[in-house]
């Protein structure tokens, strides 16, 4: 059982605080670090990794101390974001070379490898490889000495649909099997398929935590908004405030269109192209108008 | 101290292609002039030594220094490849002491023996100048080697003022103001050539004393300070 826990944590740079008193614990199992770009999940990533110091507060691996404690590295694979990896190695020199540093050798390595599937590339360069073969022989470097905490920044970032799915698998597998993985991601859906367990930031703050659905919930069930122009604005207006999953319309005129405010998500999606058809109305522009990722955060952080 | 993992990958990543071709180039015109020299003018002890002083010495061994002693651990660091190495439980001093053990090395054969190729060729090693150039050049590798690691270290820009610091301070300032050839490896390197050569054709500014004590005190010293830096480097994201 390893644990990793971060206690009031804060890091600034110079006037900029990149993350703000933030306290969680990581616990066995898969969990997402999930945040807009630019939240502090990189920061708060290399603080966990013992690549940064906090400026207050402290993280700890089963009480020890991760930073300046490279003997922490015993229990810690890292996949870091950034892309540079010893290009001019083959995959397998790369994985043996990261296996001897761990004071491991060729059996260790090999077994990372078949572990990612990447035995078949493993005696090419690592510079002609694709993004997702990358990332797998980085999975592979951070599993060599089967660590109890895995830490990936950014996993899935370029990865097509496939690489996607079988790096998920593996990193299920070994959530399965008792580690602690923390992975971070700006994209819900790739936590929503992984993750037993959401940690979320906004703007370096520590904004939801928790099981998966019920903050999904939270995102869903979020008042949308909709831009909505149609042949007979009023006319549909009025027809759409008497259903209860609309809580508000506003004509607006500049724009000449109506801004539907709805609370009912999939409710509403039913109600609209009915009432248009029902009234004889043309819908001339259906689009939501809050669908970012920042206003869903935004709407989480205030939740 | 030394991890043969750490040296393999430093010096296979400093003598990948184009490193190895900038590193190759200048041991090449050096040879390459004293071949002409001694064509043309025939073995002389003051051209030798001259030659050996002003090109081997104060341009040639720096200028390997920096880019041996910068990149065993500058491009790393940049590029945020040096994470796989902080990313073990190795100690931070044994990666500098190993990295600084490949510089070293590297340096010495890629400027301490093309200067012995060039004596030799030069004057035949009269009067002991080829092996008393080439000790000189072995001892300012070492010294050159840790200052430069220690600037790839702390510094982004450190190839920058390498360069700077062997082509502005050791060249220019050294032969106008007296006072900066004391503060130079070059003069201290020297000093031990001078030792090693006898006679008035290598002389130095500074005693063999003073010399060996600064040698030994800025290689140790830049080793111990490039190995607390690596133990509280930060790496930054990419937000």
């Amino acid at each position: 059982m390893t644990t990793l826990s971060i206690d009031h944590v804060s890091r600034w740079f110079g006037n900029v605080v990149a993350v703000n008193d933030v306290t969680m614990t990581i616990g066995p199992g898969v969990t997402g670090l999930l945040g807009p770009n630019g939240a502090g999940k990189s920061t708060l990533i290399n603080m966990m990794g013992g690549f940064l110091a906090p400026s207050t507060g402290t993280v700890t691996l089963d009480g020890e101390q991760v930073w300046r404690n490279e003997q922490i590295y015993k229990h810690i694979g890292v996949v870091p974001e950034r892309e540079a990896m010893y290009d001019f190695l083959t995959g397998r020199e790369f994985v043996v070379a990261n296996a001897e540093l761990h004071g491991l050798g060729d059996k260790a390595a090999q077994k990372a490898l078949a572990t990612v599937e990447m035995e078949y590339a493993q005696d090419r360069k690592i510079s002609t490889y694709s993004k997702g073969m990358r990332q797998r022989v980085k999975m592979a470097s951070a599993l060599v000495h089967n660590p109890s905490l895995l830490l990936l920044d950014e996993p899935f970032n370029g990865m097509d649909p496939r690489q996607r799915m079988q790096l998920m698998d593996l990193l299920r597998k070994m959530g399965d099997e008792g580690r602690t993985v923390l992975f971070s991601s700006h994209i819900l859906e790739e936590v929503e398929q992984l993750a037993w367990h959401i940690e979320v930031v906004v703007a370096g703050r520590h904004a939801a935590s928790g099981d998966f659905r019920k903050i999904r919930r939270l995102m869903t069930d979020r008042p949308h908004r909709y831009l909505v122009r149609s042949s007979d604005d009023r006319a549909l207006a009025a027809a759409l405030i008497a259903d209860p999953s609309t809580s508000g319309i506003e004509v607006d005129l500049a724009e000449g269109a109506l801004r539907v405010q709805a609370v009912d998500f999939g409710r509403f999606t039913a109600l609209l192209p009915r009432v248009a058809r029902d009234h004889g109305i043309r819908l001339l522009t259906v689009s939501p108008s809050d669908e970012s990722l920042e206003s869903v955060f935004s709407y989480l952080v205030a939740a | 101290m030394y991890d043969p993992t750490v040296a393999r990958l430093t010096y296979r990543a400093l003598l990948g292609r184009r490193r190895a071709l900038i590193l190759g180039a200048l041991p090449l015109l050096l040879i390459v002039i004293s071949v002409v020299v001694r064509g043309l003018a025939g073995a002389d002890d003051q051209t030798a030594s001259d030659l050996l002083g002003g090109l081997a010495l104060a341009t040639m061994v720096p200028i390997i220094g920096v880019i041996a002693g910068t990149g065993a651990i500058g491009p790393e660091i940049d590029d945020g490849s040096v994470v796989y190495l902080l990313s073990k439980p190795l100690k931070r001093p044994t990666i500098i002491f190993t990295k600084l053990i490949v510089a070293i090395g590297v340096t010495m054969v890629f400027s301490a023996l093309p200067t012995l190729i060039a004596g030799f060729i030069l004057n035949g090693n009269g009067q002991q100048i080829a092996v008393a150039y080439t000790v000189a050049a072995l001892v300012a590798s070492i010294a050159y080697a840790s200052m430069f690691l220690l600037l790839g270290t702390v510094s982004r820009h450190a190839v920058v003022l390498g360069l700077v610091y062997a082509l502005v301070w050791e060249a220019l300032f050294g032969s106008l103001v007296s006072g900066a050839r004391t503060l130079s490896v070059q003069q201290w390197s020297l000093a031990v050539a001078h030792k090693v050569a006898g006679g008035d054709l290598v002389t130095s500014d500074v005693g063999l004393t003073t010399a060996v004590v600064l040698l030994v005190v800025v290689t140790v010293l830049a080793t111990w300070y490039a190995g607390q830096k690596l133990r509280s480097l930060t790496l930054a994201g990419e937000e």
